[in-house]
């Protein structure tokens, strides 16, 4: 048996006072494809930093591909790649530029590069644009070169920090059809954050990350059959009355996310008549919902993950924006 | 099943390492220098515009500020140099001046578009890097110093071979400490606009205090103890010392142009005065690498 491709034990992060992870611990299989979900502010990056050797963890052990990320940082380094969530790359010199100048710094054998090179490339699709200045690329070409460059060492793990945040739906899915190729194509173990629960759908496994700790890990179905019931959200005329008719009438906590009232209750679509039957508010608006990742993040956490961001506050105001025009 | 599977992948993941796992010591550490030096040759090649910019001052200086001020400033010279002749020397080490610190403001640049990043993270040490980015300045900046050199004759100096070796291994010697200077300070300045106006307050001060364009004797003593704290002082007076050797001119003209610096009545000897610049280049090269050694 190889040992986990990543292992963590009772992970501490602490900045002066505030505690950003608060004693995680989690494997993650050789070959699997593993998210931490969760909203901005709630320790994912903290812990990628940290797993990448950026960051040198409080108390409590990492270990990434079998390699103690403080004891062995250059070994680790070695055996990763980073795709971050800002772009890294130098727009003044051309891919193939980029990709030579990384190959270099992690001594890739000269008698592999050129092939190893023109793999990658052609992976992401950007051989025949490998001789253009980085600077005509667009955001999604960008991210794709971060992707190969990523890969060019061969990597045992790759991280992806937030691999398709700030770029638009369409350039989001195409990035998405490269990683599930990757997967394919290389035997790699990929680690991913992310803040967009259809991303996390593509995951083998999903750690739920909120405040700092994993609330839940497993696979997103097993995740979404836990939660068992639907999602209703009702707009009324008077939402408050209507929270606590729900509350008086039928035993359910109902609150206002999103600007509606939302609640989980068992069969959605036979529950809402009894509701038009019962409410004495006017209904304006009814949507019934089967479980997604988002209810499962709900159901542990009390509340959507777009809530989440919201209280994370103004400095994060870019992200959250990025993440309600990508929806 | 399972077990046969993760054994299987397990000899795939341990080919790809025999692909990626590099010699590890001092063959990474070169190839890394290399390449970050030949980044900033790369760059260069690419920004003609800077290149371009970086020469109009020398220029001015040498040709407008130089022809301007020969007449007035003959008066009071002794007879056989030009004044051109003269601040010649002291423009070379101005174009070098330039280039040298926006090389390394470079790295200011590179922390805010990320590209640093990429640099910290790779497994080879961060001495490697700075290395680089130090010789990658010298050589960009050494280049810019040629450029001027081309066009000695205007400026009433000799085309000679030996002159020019000289005078090429004391502006890659300046070009050198000056990066390591700049790539020192970009190490704490994280702000582009910072390191600008910093650099801008300390350009000036510098090339004015280092005799490149008056000589260094009988001025007052306060002008005396400042010229003598500027490094870029120690690296003007050896190379009008050699420009003025391969001159036709009477010793005694030599004597009151290219009087040579002095501590205290003490005549500096060319030797020493290269050593301190050397000296300087290579303890701010240390500070430098100490500095982006730090983990985040």
């Amino acid at each position: 048996m190889s040992e986990p491709a990543v292992l963590v034990d009772g992970l501490v992060k602490r900045y002066g006072e505030v505690e950003a992870v608060r004693g995680i611990g989690f494997e993650v299989e050789p070959g699997e494809t593993f998210g931490f979900l969760g909203p901005n502010g709630a320790g994912k990056s903290t812990t990628i930093k940290i797993l990448c050797t950026l960051a040198d963890p409080t108390s409590g052990t990492a270990r990434v591909a079998g390699y103690d990320v403080v004891k062995n940082r250059d070994t680790v380094r070695r055996n990763i790649g980073l795709v971050f969530q800002d772009p890294t790359l130098d727009s003044y010199l051309t891919g193939e530029q980029n990709l030579r100048f990384h190959a270099d710094l992690y001594g890739v054998p000269r008698a592999h590069l050129n092939q190893r090179m023109r793999q990658v490339l052609e992976m992401v699709g950007l051989w025949e644009r490998r001789e253009s200045v980085v600077a005509t690329y667009s955001g999604g070409m960008k991210r794709r070169l971060e992707i190969a460059r990523g890969l060019l060492h061969a990597p045992r793990v790759l991280f992806l920090d937030e691999p398709t945040v700030g770029l638009d739906p369409q350039t989001r899915s195409s990035i998405w059809e490269y990683i599930n190729d990757l997967k394919q194509r290389e035997d790699i173990t990929i680690f991913l954050t992310t803040h967009y629960m259809d991303e996390a759908e593509n995951c083998d496994r999903i750690a739920i990350i909120d405040h700092g700790k994993i609330v839940a890990i497993d696979t997103p179905e097993n995740l979404k059959a836990s939660v068992g019931t639907d999602r209703v959200q009702i707009s009324t005329s008077d939402d408050q009355t209507a929270i606590q008719e729900i509350k008086d009438r039928f035993a359910l906590d109902a609150a206002i996310h999103e600007g509606m009232v939302t609640f989980n209750v068992e069969s959605g679509e036979h529950f809402v008549p009894k509701l038009f039957a019962e409410l004495t508010q006017q209904i304006k608006a009814v949507s019934v919902a089967r479980p997604s990742l988002d209810d499962v993040f709900m159901s542990y956490t009390g509340k959507t993950i777009r809530d989440a961001e919201a209280t994370a506050g103004d400095r994060n105001r870019a992200h959250v924006m990025a993440f309600r025009r990508g929806r | 099943m399972a077990i046969e599977v993760t054994e299987q992948q397990a000899d795939h993941v341990s080919a790809a390492i025999r692909v990626s796992v590099p010699d590890k010591g001092l063959k990474q550490d070169l190839r890394a220098v290399s390449i970050v030096w030949r980044r900033e040759l790369i760059r260069f090649r690419s920004d003609r515009l800077r290149a371009v910019t970086s020469l109009v001052q020398p220029v001015l200086f040498l040709f407008v500020l130089g022809t301007g001020l020969s007449a007035l400033a003959s008066r009071g010279m002794p007879s056989g140099v030009d004044f051109k002749t003269f601040i010649y020397p002291g423009v070379l080490s101005m174009s070098v001046l330039f280039t040298a610190i926006f090389s390394a403001a470079s790295i200011v640049w590179d922390r805010e578009f990320g590209f640093l990043r990429e640099m910290l993270v790779a497994p080879v040490s961060r001495a490697a890097i700075v290395i680089g980015k130090c010789l990658g300045g010298a050589t960009v900046s050494t280049f810019q110093g040629i450029v001027i050199l081309a066009l000695a004759g205007l400026a009433g100096v000799p085309y000679d071979p030996v002159l020019f070796l000289t005078v090429i291994g004391e502006l890659l010697l300046l070009s050198f400490t000056l990066t390591a200077f700049g790539v020192m300070m970009a190490a704490r300045i994280k702000q582009i606009q910072a390191f600008m106006a910093l650099t801008q307050m300390l350009v000036m001060p510098l090339f004015f205090l280092s005799g490149a364009l008056y000589p260094l004797n009988g001025l007052p003593t306060w002008l005396t103890v400042l010229t003598r704290f500027d490094p870029l002082t120690y690296i003007v007076d050896p190379m009008r010392h050699a420009v003025f050797s391969h001159l036709n001119i009477p010793p005694g003209t030599v004597a009151a142009l290219s009087p040579g610096v002095t501590w205290a009545g003490w005549h500096v000897p060319i030797g020493l005065s290269l050593g301190i610049v050397a000296l300087m280049g290579a303890t701010m090269l240390g500070v430098a690498i100490m500095e982006f050694q730090r983990t985040e």
